[in-house]
């Protein structure tokens, strides 16, 4: 079995458009969260969101590249580009060696709407363009990504909702450590258009304190009243010791355990045991125990129920005593991009010897009090890091970095 | 619209949505090798006629088009026909 390192890495979300942004906002406890005009126009009830500008690409693309790239592709582009020059890899590399990709997205709503849009309007299927298919379909990002970065390799998307970025790291481990590949390309990508949330606010699971929208999402804190959509890109570059070694690669961290359950049970409730059973897993497959977690990144969204539950399995697994801290307090939930984006946050974090904060936790209920929530930044050398993903249909993934 | 109107058009929507440099179109030149059409770009050139002169070419259209000149003939005289 090979061993899995990271050596590389790239972000693109509200909450900074680079590493160096995004260290800062981590560090500062900067939140994202702003209103969108273009939900308060279209009713939502919740005009929230953690936005980001699309990327100009034009300098780093081609016309027929760009034509076929959706919104939440142009940001895995961005994030991918930052990627690969901080794992000092360009195309020469992909020509040379056989590097895969595996994305997790489970929506391309934008363009989907748009096309069936022209389509009414013209009753004209030519007119929706040629680009539009290859920026409707889920798997959008690695069908543009494996093209323009040459890629010959594993080729395929992860859709498991809020916790498809964490299982494409998570498979994209599973083969490196089987041997199958040497390197793969893995992250996570979420459009932030209305029209990809307009269903999801329409549960009423979204915050309403839009008075201080940067108070808005407070996960663990007793007044929280529900997640805050965001979105973005994440990429990171896994590949085997021996590959990392053999090129002379900065490791930034082994990943070493890779964790997964279904609930079996509700499509959008949670479940404290399918979730415990899926942090058990991954720690098991790291040889860890739970007193040797320096730091949880916990999914919590700033929803009551979830929190809620993910709280109780918190304390199951690790007790009251292990530091943890959900990111979303500031990003919003980057939702299938998250479980991506949050190992970036957990190596930045590592890499800088920090905990970033849980911000807007200012009381604790009756679950949390139980909990040891950093709500301001703090020092702290973190050897050993667990990241939680959970989503709809009781999907759930945990994954587990190693400082090398 | 006279003949210069649509050729202007033309070479202005080429510039702008296929981004080809104004110094290779000539009218003599090849309209596939110097915007290094494929399939899906057939699509595309469907589209942006439509936009700017709201009338649909088909793929038996094009079949006559090899330079500048014949898609400038082509296109003017669907004009003059509406």
């Amino acid at each position: 079995m090979s061993r899995v390192v990271i050596t590389g890495m790239g972000i693109y979300s509200c909450i900074g458009k680079n590493l160096q942004e995004v260290l800062h906002s981590l560090q500062n406890g900067l939140s994202g969260i702003s209103i969108d005009p273009a939900r308060e126009e279209m009713g939502f009830r919740s005009k929230l969101a953690g936005l980001v500008e699309e990327p100009d690409l034009k300098a780093v693309l081609n016309r027929k590249q760009r034509n076929t790239l959706s919104e939440e592709a142009k940001y895995a582009v961005v994030a991918t580009e930052e990627a690969l020059k901080t794992a000092g890899l360009d195309l020469s590399y992909f020509e040379k060696n056989e590097v895969g990709i595996i994305y997790g997205n489970d929506s391309s709503a934008k363009a989907v709407i748009e096309a069936v849009d022209t389509i009414r309007a013209k009753k004209d299927t030519t007119l929706v363009g040629s680009g539009s298919i290859f920026q409707s379909m889920n798997s959008t990002v690695t069908m543009n990504l494996a093209t323009i970065y040459k890629l010959r390799g594993i080729n395929y998307t992860v859709s498991a909702a809020c916790a498809s970025g964490s299982h494409a790291i998570g498979m994209g481990y599973q083969l490196i450590k089987a041997g199958m590949q040497d390197m793969i390309i893995v992250g996570g990508a979420q459009e932030v258009n209305p029209l990809a949330f307009g269903s999801f606010d329409g549960l009423g699971v979204f915050s309403s304190r839009e008075e201080n929208p940067k108070a808005s999402c407070r996960p663990f804190d007793r007044d929280r009243d529900g997640l805050v959509a965001s979105g973005g890109a994440a990429t990171l570059i896994i590949e085997s010791y021996e590959s990392a070694t053999a090129r002379g690669a900065v490791i930034l961290a082994e990943l070493v355990g890779y964790g997964f359950s279904s609930n079996g049970e509700h499509i959008s409730n949670p479940n404290v045991e399918g979730q415990v059973r899926s942090i058990r897993m991954a720690l098991k497959g790291a040889g860890l125990g739970p007193e040797e977690i320096d730091y949880v990144n916990a999914h919590a969204t700033s929803t009551p129920v979830g929190d809620r539950f993910e709280g109780m399995a918190l304390q199951e697994v690790f007790g009251s005593k292990t530091p943890i801290s959900s990111t979303k307090s500031m990003t919003g939930h980057e939702c299938w991009m998250a479980g991506a984006s949050e190992i970036v946050y957990c190596l930045l974090m590592m890499q800088n010897d920090f905990i970033a904060p849980n911000i807007n936790f200012e009381n604790p209920d009756e679950v949390s009090s139980e909990l040891n929530i950093i709500a301001h930044s703090k020092k702290a050398e973190l050897r050993n890091v667990v990241s939680n993903s959970f989503g709809f249909g009781g999907t759930n993934s945990t994954l587990i970095i190693k400082k090398v | 619209m006279t003949k210069e109107t649509v050729i202007d058009r033309i070479n202005s929507f080429l510039v702008e949505e296929f981004e080809v440099d104004e110094s290779v179109i000539v009218p003599n030149a090849s309209l596939k090798d110097t915007l290094e059409l494929d399939s899906l770009d057939y699509v595309d050139l469907v589209v942006v006629i439509e936009n700017n002169f709201g009338f649909k070419v088909t793929g038996e259209d094009f079949k006559a088009v090899t330079t500048y000149q014949d898609f400038y003939d082509l296109i003017f005289d669907k004009v003059s026909a509406e």
